[in-house]
């Protein structure tokens, strides 16, 4: 089981290059792993490392170098050879399908079968519940995907990845969108697969998850290695720099007092089916308003019933003083109101328009000419955009599909913002972005918020809500259970009116 | 790759073509290419028939009706849907047509006028009725389509007493089987709507919203795209583009049987697969379903020249369709 540290590593890439249409996305790459450490790979926006991870996946082909397993070089021509090798990916966005159980999505492409030939249900139900208990995720594996919560998705991806018996398990980004306690759980189960051999690759933005859970470190930026280090021998300021190329001081702009008292939105008592039980909260001009709570608690409902996306079953909606009946999308946009969904590959960015084909989505109309689109206006600006965001683009005309996550969030945003919205909604704006596109986001929002537009930022990372809010709801159940402003925001106190227990919080160190 | 550094500096003739030819995405004009290999092929297989003018001429006459309404169902295809019933809706709009012009006595320009008016915006209302099915009645665009496929085709033998409708005016044949500068008229139709169509896909809003909506609805419904609206259309432009069809097919000979038209979808979904359109929406061109409705004419000429049994023309069109799919398939790859 002991390897030598000079010895063969259980898994090398040497020199990956990989190109997309002529744009260089990883250079070079020889990176090391040994068996049964947990290999940190952290990097900015397209840095490479979804690239790294999905040609060690096989899902990509490397244009030049070679994958080694144990020293022997391997071709990985799919997922399925992967698997077949020993090697499990839990990707950052889930890979379920929601019409099937829990126990059939674990099972999927890899069925028990009985010697009938006829599928082992109970066996599969029995393995399936007994993987999640492990995890210390006593989920009933015959609900339905759909019917999970986003947490409990990811567990059910986890599980899923480790029932093949996997040697290398790779994982992309899986704390994104759990709260603390499944943060501790997630990492209590790293370090017991860790024991038992498996080696375990770990993608994290989070630079206090890194230095928490890791044994070595990677770090990339632009598509080159800059360094591999022992996680003893560096400190977080010390990653944070060699991520960016240069030195990383305040993430969070300067808290702004807010300027105006006028109420610019206003919820009162709003129902929407069976998840929306009581929403009441006012919104003033100018102001980065905080919604926290747990991943279900209704806070996405809550945008989404104000932007028309949901019935609105009870309650009333004042906008400016005026009560409205917002019936769909469109409405909203006219009244000024923009959402950035959470879901950024389902419901924002279409992966096959370009850039300016998505910023120009919503405000097409102002880039008509004659009923036909001009199209040199609309380059014009989303070039504007690009610039302004600080869009890394090889083209304006590429398919979004090919960016980072930071990139086509920056895009999406670009979207609302062309709209010239009032008020805009941000959920989870900065999931699955590394820290300096964070950074960028968060101080675009804080000029938004100064140029008069009032935000709402919805976010599961309390640091988030508590860096950029000046004031703070906190959901629960469909209902907001507190209001908190100044020195009330801190965070017991927002775990306290999110869970209705006086709870302890997640501590990354 | 070493070679080709060279040629950054060099602005020599030679470099500018090496520069295009490494430019050249052959996936992105894989569609292009195919045609020109085709026609290529027709050319050997074809000689010397096929290169006469009257030849070509033919061809592009026989392709139009069913590439009309290909054009109209590259619309549906890539806002996400599909529209079976063409074929039977074309027979179904030219019947009701000829009752129309038949109202009107005696042989009147206007009266043709008229019905070929009437022709287009019955298609259109037709087209709405599928429309009207799939998006308020939420009912999967193969299985509502499917359904009037079968209404419309039972609508008509049931007009026409199973046989011929008729038509009393004499000019009107002129519309269908008239030629303007050497060309057909169904054939400047095609190209005229085709040309329209381009445009409506690429510079107009409603063009970009089905691009939209056939990628991926939700995200048009987050981004305030009137979802219902945008799905709906295509289908009223596919029934008008039948309506041209019926109007076309129809005064050809100046009736219309209850069995016409039969295999039409087949042939407009043909055209527009072959054309590089995705089956899944969200992208396609018009101009593809322009080049693969001549692609499909082309295969048939030549097989026709080449004495090949008529018996076996399905078959080839059947094998080009699932190679046209096979294609974009490994293109996504």
């Amino acid at each position: 089981m002991k390897e030598t540290q000079s010895g063969p590593y259980v898994l090398e890439t040497q020199h990956i290059t990989k190109e997309f249409s002529g744009v260089r996305v990883l250079d070079d790459i020889t990176v090391g792993i040994r068996s049964g450490e947990i290999m940190g790979l952290i990097g900015e926006n397209g840095a490479g490392k979804s690239t790294l991870i999905k040609i060690i996946c096989g899902i990509y082909q490397p244009t030049s170098g070679s994958v080694s397993l144990e020293g022997t070089p391997v071709e990985i021509n799919d997922y399925i050879k992967a698997k077949r090798l020993g090697i499990a990916l839990v990707p950052q966005e889930f890979n379920l399908i929601n019409t099937l159980t829990v126990w059939e999505n674990m099972f999927l492409g890899n069925e028990i079968i009985t010697a009938t030939r006829l599928l082992n249900k109970k066996q599969m139900r029995s393995r399936a519940g007994k993987q999640l208990e492990e995890l210390g995720m006593p989920l009933d594996v015959n609900l339905k995907i759909s019917d999970l919560s986003v947490a409990e998705k990811q567990q059910v991806e986890i599980s899923k990845a480790l029932l093949l018996n996997a040697g290398i398990l790779i994982m992309d980004e899986p704390t994104t969108t759990l709260t603390g306690h499944e943060i501790r759980t997630l990492f209590t189960l790293m370090r017991r697969l860790k024991a038992q051999g498996v080696t375990i690759i770990f993608v994290s933005h989070k630079l206090g998850e890194i230095k928490t859970i890791c044994d070595r470190v990677t770090v990339l930026r632009d598509g080159k290695l800059i360094s591999i280090d022992e996680i003893a021998d560096i400190n977080e300021h010390d990653i944070a720099r060699k991520m960016i190329g240069r030195d990383f001081t305040q993430v969070f702009p300067k808290k702004k007092v807010r300027t105006g008292d006028d109420i610019i939105l206003s919820a009162e008592h709003l129902v929407s089916g069976r998840v929306l039980k009581d929403v009441s909260f006012d919104l003033r001009r100018g102001e980065i308003l905080g919604f926290a709570g747990l991943v279900g608690s209704g806070r996405t409902e809550t945008a989404e019933t104000i932007m028309g996306l949901r019935p609105l079953s009870a309650g009333r909606v004042t906008v400016n003083g005026k009560s409205v009946h917002i019936q769909n999308a469109r409405d909203a946009v006219d009244l000024g109101i923009g959402y950035l969904s959470e879901d950024r590959q389902g419901k924002g960015i279409v992966q096959d328009f370009d850039i300016p084909q998505n910023i120009t989505m919503i405000s097409l109309k102002r880039y008509l000419k004659n009923f036909l689109i001009d199209k040199g206006t609309e380059l014009e600006k989303s070039s504007e955009y690009v610039r302004k965001f600080n869009i890394v683009a090889a083209s304006m005309k590429m398919g979004l599909r090919f960016f980072s996550g930071g990139n086509q969030q920056k895009v999406y945003l670009a979207r609302w913002v062309d709209t010239n919205p009032s008020i805009l909604i941000l959920d989870e704006p900065t999931r699955g972005i590394d820290v300096n596109a964070k950074k960028e986001i968060y101080d675009f929002i804080h000029s938004l918020a100064e140029q008069g537009i009032s935000c709402i930022v919805i976010s599961s990372e309390m640091e988030e809500v508590m860096g950029l809010c000046s004031r703070i709801y906190v959901m629960k159940e469909g209902r907001v259970t507190g209001c908190l402003e100044g020195d009330r925001i801190t965070e017991e106190e927002i775990m306290f009116h999110a869970t209705g227990i006086q709870g302890e919080v997640f501590d990354e160190r | 790759m070493n070679d080709n550094t060279i040629t950054h500096d060099n602005r020599s003739l030679w470099s500018l073509i090496v520069r295009a030819v490494k430019g050249f995405r052959f996936s992105e004009h894989s569609t292009g290419m195919a045609f020109i290999i085709l026609f290529l092929l027709a050319i050997i297989v074809g000689w010397p028939n096929f290169l006469r003018i009257r030849n070509l001429v033919n061809i592009l006459r026989q392709i139009s009706y069913t590439g009309i309404i290909g054009l109209g169902m590259t619309m549906v295809i890539i806002s996400g849907g599909i529209d079976l019933s063409v074929g039977s809706m074309t027979a179904f709009v030219g019947g009701i047509t000829i009752f129309f012009l038949n109202l009107f006595p005696g042989d009147s320009h206007m009266a043709v006028l008229a019905a070929g008016l009437f022709a287009v915006l019955f298609g259109a209302f037709s087209g709405l009725f599928n429309g009207l099915l799939v998006t308020k009645g939420r009912i999967a665009p193969f299985i509502a389509t499917l359904g009037t496929m079968s209404i419309f085709r039972s609508l008509i033998q049931y007009f026409s007493g199973a046989g011929n409708i008729l038509s009393e005016n004499t000019f009107y044949p002129e519309v269908g089987a008239g030629s303007v500068l050497g060309l057909p008229v169904p054939v400047w139709m095609f190209f005229i709507i085709a040309a329209i169509l381009h445009i409506v896909l690429n510079n107009t809003r409603f063009g970009r919203y089905i691009c939209a909506v056939g990628a991926n609805e939700q995200v048009a419904r987050y981004s305030a795209v009137q979802v219902l609206k945008i799905r709906l259309i295509p289908y009223i432009i596919t029934g008008a583009t039948v309506g041209v069809t019926a109007l076309l097919w129809s005064s050809r000979l100046n009736s219309i049987n209850s069995s016409d038209c039969i295999y039409y979808e087949l042939d407009a979904i043909a055209a527009v697969v072959i054309g590089g359109t995705a089956m899944t929406g969200g992208k396609g061109t018009v101009i593809g379903t322009v080049l693969g409705a001549i692609m499909l004419g082309m295969i048939n000429n030549m097989l026709v020249l080449g004495g090949v049994s008529s018996y076996l023309q399905q078959a080839a069109k059947g094998l080009v369709i699932i190679a046209a799919v096979l294609l974009q398939y490994n293109k996504k790859n």
